[in-house]
């Protein structure tokens, strides 16, 4: 208990005095987490969107994957990323493994099916009220799937906020394909990973709380967008 | 440049239309033309929704043919429209889901926003064109779907029920709206349940019972003296008096 009460006390100076070591890993995490999360938006929201508006052979299959992807083991991501990356790899020659850039793949292959799968939830149930009247308008099926992306922006932005969630908070796949390098790949999740196994637990303590925050904050974004929208829109 | 041919008449020949081994529409030949506002009476299940969905195209018949006067040109704009028993309107404003509407018609941007208006102010929604669509009331969702219709000014116009879920004075002004579409020019194709306002808005009947066409009667006839037994059986069923 006393390790605990004094760890949480050196942790406040770290917090107050915004040590330049933990404002790094900070940042760098938030870097690499937004921009999986971008990535995977970009991907994985229009993908939902052509599956839900489009039939075509598979599209169960296609369906019933996509949602299983959703539980996808982050361990198991990292090490398929790491052998695709890895020097005898199939693309070891790109010498990214250990890197910012091979971190942001493996969070965005981590992330991207669920991005796909819960807007082709969304978009789905938004087509299936909407079809006759857009096909009565004549809108395609290849303009109807911009159409209600748009429509569904702040469900949309909903759900890229839960992937970058599930980025910034993933371990597994990380520490692995990264290889947490002090400065380079070393981020929030695997520094509270190794400085707990160290005994430094100030630091991870710090990093724990920041990281609290950063998901209830987002949290709290998520529902002040949703609710807003809600009433402003319907 | 010539005037494009007229889309009416619009004739249905032997449609048929089958889900799995139900008969839903069972061979109508008939045919509409332009001018008369035509209203589609009949039981429930009689088909009537269905009848409404192959003529504009939402369903493909089974078999049988369902051939427009000159047949749209397949990426140009539709010059029908429909209006349904809930409206379907966007997550945007009233004016926002017209001009996309008249962006799928291919109206140039320029001319959009005033089209959009012009139709706001003949259905008395021009205070709200800045509203967001979805939080209006019943009423005026309804109303703005005909806004919407009345931007596209189509040669024909489907309503499946439109009135079905609104109180009488929202009915009323819907009602309005559609008299004076047809007065500028539009055909009326109705759905309704409603005798009362088939009565007021209708010059002929189709009556539809178990997917067949019974009888096209004028609506003024058909109320007196049906030609049908099962029309008749109807109409005792649904009237009141």
């Amino acid at each position: 208990m006393n390790s605990f009460s004094e760890a949480a006390g050196q942790t406040f100076s770290l917090l107050a005095s915004a040590d330049a070591k933990l404002v790094d890993i900070v940042l760098l995490s938030l870097r690499m987490s937004i921009t999986a999360a971008l990535i995977g938006g970009v991907i994985g929201l229009p993908l939902g969107a052509v599956i839900a508006v489009n039939e075509f052979r598979g599209r169960r299959t296609l369906i019933v994957i996509l949602n299983a992807l959703m539980g996808l083991p982050s361990v198991v991501v990292g090490l398929l990323v790491y052998l695709l990356l890895s020097r005898a790899g199939p693309l070891g020659s790109w010498g990214i493994l250990f890197t910012p850039t091979a971190i942001i793949i493996a969070q965005t292959i981590l992330i991207m099916p669920t991005l796909a799968a819960l807007s082709r939830q969304v978009i789905g149930d938004a087509w299936h009220e909407y079809r006759e009247q857009l096909r009565s308008l004549g809108e395609t099926k290849l303009g109807a799937a911009p159409t209600l992306l748009w429509d569904l922006k702040f469900s949309l932005v909903t759900i890229v906020l839960a992937g970058f969630g599930r980025a910034i908070s993933e371990v597994g796949a990380v520490m692995i394909v990264g290889g947490n390098i002090d400065g380079v790949t070393r981020v929030m999740t695997t520094t509270i990973a190794l400085e707990t196994s160290k005994g430094d637990l100030p630091l991870a303590l710090g990093l724990g709380f920041i990281l609290l925050f950063i998901v209830l904050a987002l949290n709290a974004a998520a529902y002040v967008v949703n609710d807003t929208a809600q009433r402003r829109y319907g | 440049m010539r005037a494009p041919l007229s889309l009416l008449p619009l004739s249905l020949d032997k449609v048929v239309f089958e889900v799995g081994s139900r008969r839903i529409i069972d061979a109508i030949s008939v045919s509409l033309e332009a001018g008369p506002r035509t209203v589609v009476l009949g039981p429930n299940g009689a088909g009537k929704s269905v009848l409404l969905r192959l003529c504009h195209g939402l369903l493909a018949p089974t078999s049988g043919v369902v051939a427009w006067n000159s047949a749209e040109i397949a990426g140009s704009s539709r010059r029908q429209a429909m209006v349904f028993q809930r409206p379907v309107l966007l997550r945007r404003s009233a004016l926002g889901n017209i001009t996309y509407a008249l962006k799928l018609a291919g109206v140039p941007f320029a001319q959009r926003k005033e089209r959009a208006m012009e139709a706001l102010r003949k259905v008395g929604l021009e205070e709200i064109g800045a509203h967001s669509a979805r939080v209006l009331s019943g009423g005026e969702q309804q109303r703005l779907a005909l806004a919407r219709v009345w931007a596209l000014r189509p040669e024909i116009l489907f309503l499946d029920e439109p009135t079905a879920s609104l109180d009488p004075g929202a009915t009323q002004e819907i009602e309005k709206v559609i008299a004076a579409l047809h007065a500028a020019g539009t055909k009326i194709v109705m759905v309704t349940h409603n005798l009362g306002q088939a009565h007021r808005l209708g010059d002929e009947i189709l009556f539809l019972h178990q997917g067949r066409l019974l009888e096209r009667t004028p609506a003024d006839r058909f109320f007196k003296n049906p030609a049908s037994p099962e029309a008749a059986q109807f109409l005792e069923g649904e009237l009141p008096w």
